[in-house]
């Protein structure tokens, strides 16, 4: 038993649900109790998606543990099979209904359906997310992919991205692109936007693009053993991480590098003289372990950070993390337990934190400016614009967002040089940003102060304003004008509860 | 009430009672506002990381670096029988506790597994609550979803709550359910100028604040969804209020007139305390309900608010009702209201998320109340939605906050006509 705060990772089904949102006609068909049904809003409130997730779920309840949940099972299996006509159906069983032992798979097998069906374990007392989508994958993959006649082009796959990656959308467009340039085009992108079909011609490429190991790794070494497709060990994320990606795509199609090095802004970015504001600046670096190496690297060789403390959560990735620490002279953090991760920051007390969002929470805990590089994500980190981590346009990207909290140039010297003043202190946080907020004093006090400059005379009985000190602060100031507004309106000298409502009513909408 | 049925009228309509796939939050996200509320309270969830991810994903991650709620994840070795469950949940609460000295109260939550493989979280909060006696008094209830859906967690707790209660003859007005603070503020101020001053609110804010019930409590819900609890106050020995929910004008005041009855509040008290706010609140009303008159509205299951909503927007903001889902139906509670709108819309228990689909399109309404799993996808085939677990987090109740409950609905469709942009795809 282990005692969690909040997980970096959701249960291995959420995984599966990550490779089945992000393609094409397939569905899964997932055992679970109701309330597992939460699972969706991941994909359509955070991602914003305009689909459901095409899974469906047996929402058993306790009376059904009683009776016959395989029954349930095969009902809701031959519903959603005769609704949604997948070409390829997944099954498979969430923690609750492991513990039923219904046998998911084998109940669908003997429905004889007239289309492929992939049964999934995912143990999820041991495993999680992660996992779950690399060997759901890795299982559809085993199933459809067999070998096929390659592309007389060159041609490759892209390996990896699924729904609700972080920045996923975006690095498939930015690595197509960057591909396209060197003559290589994209024979299929996968699980995201594949369909079963698309995944039966994986062996038409010549090689495999590996995204995201964390969800495509096995996959890719299944497909090189089975489909003879070599696999590219490089994350392209970063200026030298893009460039040596180039180099290994050449060497794979055994031609020279005619190109050259990428096009970023990074580099003349960081050698520019403002950014001497960004030079030794000490960072703390936590996420999956794929994008903790790949800031690590930018960090300190492409911006010029000092990197005290790296760390990931997902312990596949254990071994490289901790070589790559130990090159910086530091011992990883290899841990889930969100309060560790809290801890070791603390002590170390850097001056930005590249994280997770729950990294995002502990800098706002301890007053310390965070940039978000790795999954678990929350809504803000789907932006609208093109944001790819990936490629040239990926580095201009991550310049822009690390250096975004941070306070820069002459501000900095300021702040130094008048500590004392009550509008311009550290406390305030950078002026350029977004979520830069007042203090409260400093709200409250400014509201007064607007308040008797107009000239009025009301006076707030203290009833009323504790009343208002109750209204959360963003709107606390709109109802403390309007409601003066509409005493002096009317001639009423003092407000009470009842003008404090009385005003409400009036301004509704 | 202004509708135009005679209470004879008022039989039981059928209710269409469906089983199927059921899109619904588990008990467990109850959690979220109840720790928020008992702020002396921690809740241990013995579970599997799936309920942790819920509770996360739920709250969006939005909540607190901290918050006062964790999960207690069984792992492989607990099930196999490795490690002692029991023994394993009193390690975890030991380090909870070292680690947390405020707790003065620790709520043990059952989930889905933790039912299935028959962890006894009753015999643990007892064995606990007598080695933490007096610091700490541990209580456990159920979230689990195949016990309880979303606002049952509130119901499940608070009936754990009432089984704990010494019993306290006294007479007194207990109001169930948990309400923000602003709005419980003003509820104890209208009862008081009733002259109703013995008044006990479960959840209680904290622990410390004595308190009982007995045969002489009468108790009112100010939420729907509190079956259990409803039940639990029987049990006790104390008397039921019933009224419509407290949402409007007009549910307000009969809500408040059922206490007043009870408490023998003469009309011309309740008439002064009640008559300025029940005036602004319907002129308020009046003003956002031009959005939403003869309007069409569609309810999925969610809070269980369904039915005191729905009466509430039929009846005082002028929308035609179709189909009014809630995730179960008790009587006892929502009668009052639901005898105003079952002859005037489909009213369905429990749910079929694909068929309840089919039906909304059918019925094609200008606005659909619904989860968040659903509000994205309905929105862009052309639904102007409202997102229920909104309706749960907002403060709704009473007469000052009348308009903004209107508001909430009415928001969407003015969205609808401001919006010029279409999108592509």
């Amino acid at each position: 038993m282990k005692l969690s705060v909040w997980t970096y990772e959701g249960p291995p089904h959420v995984g599966a649900i990550r490779v089945a949102t992000g393609m094409k006609k397939v569905h899964l068909v997932l055992h679970a109790p109701q309330g597992d049904t939460y699972a969706d809003l991941l994909f359509t409130m955070i991602e914003r998606r305009n689909h459901r997730p095409p899974v469906t779920y047996t929402t058993f309840q306790a009376r059904d543990l009683g009776s016959d949940t395989a029954t349930l099972f095969k009902e809701a299996c031959l519903e959603a099979y005769n609704r949604f006509k997948p070409d390829l159906l997944l099954v498979g069983a969430s923690c609750t209904a492991e513990l039923i032992q219904d046998d998911p798979g084998g109940l669908a097998e003997a429905l004889g359906l007239p289309v492929p069906v992939v049964a999934l374990e995912l143990p999820s007392y041991q495993r999680k997310e992660n996992f779950g989508a690399d060997e759901t994958f890795y299982q559809i993959v085993r199933k459809l992919a067999h070998p096929v006649e390659r592309s007389t082009e060159i041609t490759c796959n892209l390996i990896g991205p699924t729904a609700l990656g972080f920045r996923h959308r975006d690095d498939i467009i930015e690595i197509t692109k960057l591909l396209n340039e060197l003559g290589v085009q994209v024979n299929v992108c996968a699980p995201m936007h594949a369909s079963p079909e698309d995944i039966k011609n994986l062996g038409r490429a010549h090689f495999n693009v590996l995204m995201y190991p964390e969800t495509g790794e096995t996959a890719c070494r299944h497909m090189e053993r089975t489909l003879g497709l070599p696999f590219t060990k490089t994350i392209p994320i970063g200026v030298s991480a893009t460039n040596e990606f180039v180099d290994e795509v050449f060497t794979l199609i055994d031609r020279s590098n005619s190109e050259g090095a990428i096009d970023s802004r990074l580099p003349w970015y960081s050698a520019s003289v403002d950014s001497t504001y960004l030079t030794g600046k000490r960072v703390f670096i936590f996420g999956d372990g794929s994008h903790v190496m790949a800031a690590a690297r930018i960090a300190k060789e492409e911006i010029g950070f000092d990197v005290v403390g790296v760390g990931c959560y997902n312990r596949e990735l254990a071994r490289p993390v901790r070589a790559m620490a130990k090159e910086l002279g530091l011992d990883a953090l290899i841990t889930e337990d969100y309060l560790e991760v809290e801890a070791t920051i603390a002590d170390l007390s850097p001056e930005l934190i590249l994280g997770t969002q729950m990294e995002r929470h502990i800098g706002k805990r301890l007053g310390i400016p965070c940039a978000v590089i790795s999954a678990p994500v929350h809504v803000q980190d789907f932006p609208a614009r093109y944001s790819p981590q990936m490629g040239a346009e990926g580095a201009n990207v991550i310049f822009d967002t690390w250096v975004h909290p941070l306070v820069m140039g002459l501000e900095e010297h300021l702040l130094t040089m008048f500590r004392e003043d009550f509008e311009f202190s550290d406390n305030a946080g950078p002026s350029h940003h977004a979520a830069h907020s007042p203090n409260q004093e400093i709200a409250d006090h400014t509201a007064t102060v607007s308040a008797s400059d107009e000239g009025t005379n009301v006076i707030w009985l203290s009833e009323a304003e504790k009343e208002l000190r109750k209204i959360p602060f963003f709107v606390r100031g709109k109802a403390r004008r309007n409601t003066e507004k509409y005493a002096s309106d009317r001639g009423v000298a003092q407000i009470s509860i009842e003008t404090l409502y009385e005003a409400k009513a009036h301004y509704a909408r | 009430m202004s509708n135009d049925l005679s209470p004879s009228a008022c039989s039981a309509a059928p209710i269409l009672k469906e089983r199927g796939q059921h899109e619904v939050f588990c008990g467990l996200t109850s959690i979220i506002w109840l720790h928020r509320k008992m702020q002396d309270a921690f809740f241990l969830v013995v579970g599997s990381r799936t309920c942790a991810h819920l509770l996360q994903s739920a709250a969006g991650v939005m909540i607190f670096a901290e918050p006062r709620f964790a999960t207690a994840i069984l792992e492989e070795t607990d099930l196999a029988g490795m490690a002692d469950a029991h023994q394993e949940l009193e390690r975890v609460v030991s380090d909870l506790l070292s680690r947390r000295s405020d707790i003065k109260r620790l709520f043990l939550v059952g989930s889905c597994p933790s039912e299935v493989i028959k962890i006894d979280l009753a015999t643990m909060a007892k064995k606990l609550s007598e080695k933490y006696h007096p610091d700490v008094n541990v209580v456990n209830f159920s979230g689990s979803g195949i016990e309880t859906t979303f606002t049952q967690g509130e119901d499940a707790c608070l009936e754990a709550v009432i089984r704990d209660l010494p019993n306290d003859e006294k007479t007194q007005l207990a109001v169930l359910g948990a309400l923000p603070d602003v709005v419980q503020d003003q509820m104890m101020r209208l009862l008081t100028a009733m002259g109703v001053d013995d008044v006990l609110v479960l959840p209680q804010q904290t622990a410390g604040t004595p308190a009982g019930v007995g045969k002489n409590t009468h108790f009112i819900c100010a939420q729907p969804f509190l079956g259990a609890a409803y039940d639990e106050m029987i049990r006790r020995g104390a008397h039921a209020i019933h009224a419509p929910f407290p949402f409007g004008a007009n549910g307000t005041t009969e809500w408040l007139a059922a206490i007043a009855k009870r408490f023998g509040v003469d009309q011309s008290t309740f008439d002064a305390v009640t008559a300025g706010p029940k005036a602004r609140a319907t002129r308020a009303i009046a003003k956002v309900s031009e959005t939403l008159t003869g309007r069409s509205i569609f309810f999925f299951p969610d809070s269980q608010l369904e039915v005191p909503l729905a009466r509430f927007l039929s009846d005082e903001c002028g929308m035609t009702l179709t189909e009014v889902g809630s995730p179960y139906i008790h009587r006892a509670l929502v009668g009052e209201d639901l005898k105003v709108i079952e002859h005037n819309a489909v009213i369905s228990e429990g749910q079929d998320v694909e068929k309840q689909l089919d039906r909304l399109a059918e019925c094609n309404p200008d606005l659909t109340v619904c989860g968040l799993g659903l509000a994205n996808p309905l929105e862009a085939q052309g639904f102007s939605t409202k997102w229920a677990i909104e309706l749960v987090f907002s403060p709704i109740h009473f007469y000052e906050q009348a308009a903004d409950l209107a508001g909430l609905f009415a928001r969407p469709i003015v969205r609808s006509d401001l919006l010029k942009v279409r999108s592509a795809s």
